[in-house]
């Protein structure tokens, strides 16, 4: 009974979105965005492009003209780590959790050469964010994973979390310290004091790059303590 | 085309968080509602014959139509929020099994 | 082309969300949602948009996969004890 009353629900849901958005003057249809009319038709011309310095488009809008909403990001993503360690974490000391299964030798010794790769490529696609697509949000998650690897691969390993934890606590100050410079040396929060160069240079785009590189090592400590959290339990007197 | 199937992935998963009990499974419709927020969010800004704003090359950006790159930037926020909302509720969802032993929420009793 | 490949890809996602909802075992639908998040980076990509493209491809395959398998392994760990 209350099955049907669901998919009633669900169904006059969708039926009433389609045919609000359907035929309507103010919804453009699929295809047919005109950019004059939008704000972003500005952020597309050369004189900004220039002003800004970074060759990414998406990185210059995430960092640059909406940086405090990234700062906001930055602190959600904080307070679901701070919740998992609260729910998950205990004050003694930790083991890692028994599981039926044991990998064996290759496994543990293999996974090591892939590591280096694989935090190769999460700090190359960090320190390019403002060259070809990525940023610091999916490169701090590849470093994650990094870890991620190690973890899965063998069955006795924990990385530092003290370090992790320490590390997140520098970058996420960091962040703000660079807004605040911002503030000092020139007129708002999180404006550009660094020299901008021409768009398409590796030291290009002013304070950009440095951000992006905050973002990402805090994302990717934030995410190994996450795991480390899920992956281990209480040590049993 | 792209927009319907993202409208009716959105009500799916809305119809998925109503009709389950188990926790674990709403977690997986709510993930299901957002893979189909940020779909329709990005077909907002596609423009036919548009390219991905990159500059590539040093002759600058005149005369070339791009696609709207502010979606892009909104949807970006909006899937690293979405991870971080799945870790914490799969953080209580496995504290909740710890404590009365079953994922289902209809067996789980509260005692004030 | 991009018509059919778009029309294509849409039915695929529907049929997997559905299979993901309604779905007897856990882990089952833990990997449809897995198959479903990759599709999406398909029609992202479709779309032009290669910085969503590439977060959604990393976070939806290694990461909440992993958190999802982490979570029902402690059941399993339950059920043999």
């Amino acid at each position: 009974m209350k099955n049907l009353f669901a998919l009633f629900g669900s169904l006059l849901l969708a039926l009433g979105i389609i045919l609000a958005l359907n035929n309507n003057t103010l919804f453009p249809s699929f295809g047919e965005a005109d950019l004059t009319e939008r704000v972003s038709g500005e952020y597309l011309t050369q004189d900004e492009i220039d002003a800004l310095g970074s060759a990414n488009i998406v990185t210059s809008i995430v960092v640059g003209y909406r940086g405090f909403d990234t700062l906001g990001e930055v602190t959600v993503l904080f307070i679901s780590s701070l919740g998992v360690a609260l729910l998950l974490g205990t004050s003694a000391k930790q083991k890692r959790l028994e599981l039926n299964f044991k990998p064996n030798f290759m496994l543990r010794v293999g996974s090591r050469a892939l590591f280096g790769f694989i935090l190769l490529t999460g700090i190359y696609i960090i320190l390019h964010g403002h060259l070809t697509p990525g940023g610091g949000f999916p490169g701090g998650v590849m470093i994650a994973s990094a870890i991620l690897l190690l973890y899965l691969a063998d069955d006795q390993f924990r990385a530092k979390i003290k370090g992790f934890k320490i590390l997140e606590s520098i970058s996420g100050s960091l962040y703000v310290i660079v807004g605040l410079l911002g503030m000092l040396l020139a007129t708002y929060f999180l404006q550009n004091f660094l020299p901008v160069g021409t768009a398409g240079d590796l030291l290009s785009a002013g304070v950009i790059p440095v951000i992006y590189i905050l973002i990402g090592l805090k994302v990717g400590s934030e995410i190994s303590g996450i795991i480390d959290n899920f992956l281990t339990e209480e040590e049993a007197k | 085309m792209i927009q319907y199937i993202a409208i009716i992935l959105f009500v799916l998963g809305l119809y998925g968080l109503l009709v389950n009990r188990n926790s674990i499974k709403m977690i997986i419709s709510l993930n299901i509602m957002e893979i189909g927020l940020n779909l329709f969010i990005i077909s907002i800004g596609f423009v036919y014959d548009g390219i991905a704003p990159i500059i590539t090359s040093s002759a600058g950006s005149g005369g070339l139509i791009f696609v709207d790159p502010l979606p892009q930037a909104l949807v970006l926020t909006a899937i690293v929020i979405g991870v971080g909302t799945t870790a914490l509720a799969l953080a209580i969802a496995k504290s909740i099994y710890v404590k009365h032993n079953s994922f289902d929420l209809n067996e789980v009793e509260e005692t004030v | 082309m991009f018509d059919i490949i778009s029309l294509v890809i849409g039915v695929l996602l529907l049929v997997i969300a559905f299979l993901a909802i309604n779905s007897k075992k856990l882990i089952q639908a833990v990997l449809f949602l897995s198959a479903l998040s990759m599709l999406s980076v398909v029609a992202f990509v479709m779309m032009k948009a290669p910085d969503v493209a590439i977060t959604e491809a990393v976070i939806g395959s290694g990461l909440v996969t992993s958190l999802f398998v982490f979570t029902l392994l402690s059941v399993r760990k339950g059920e043999t004890k």
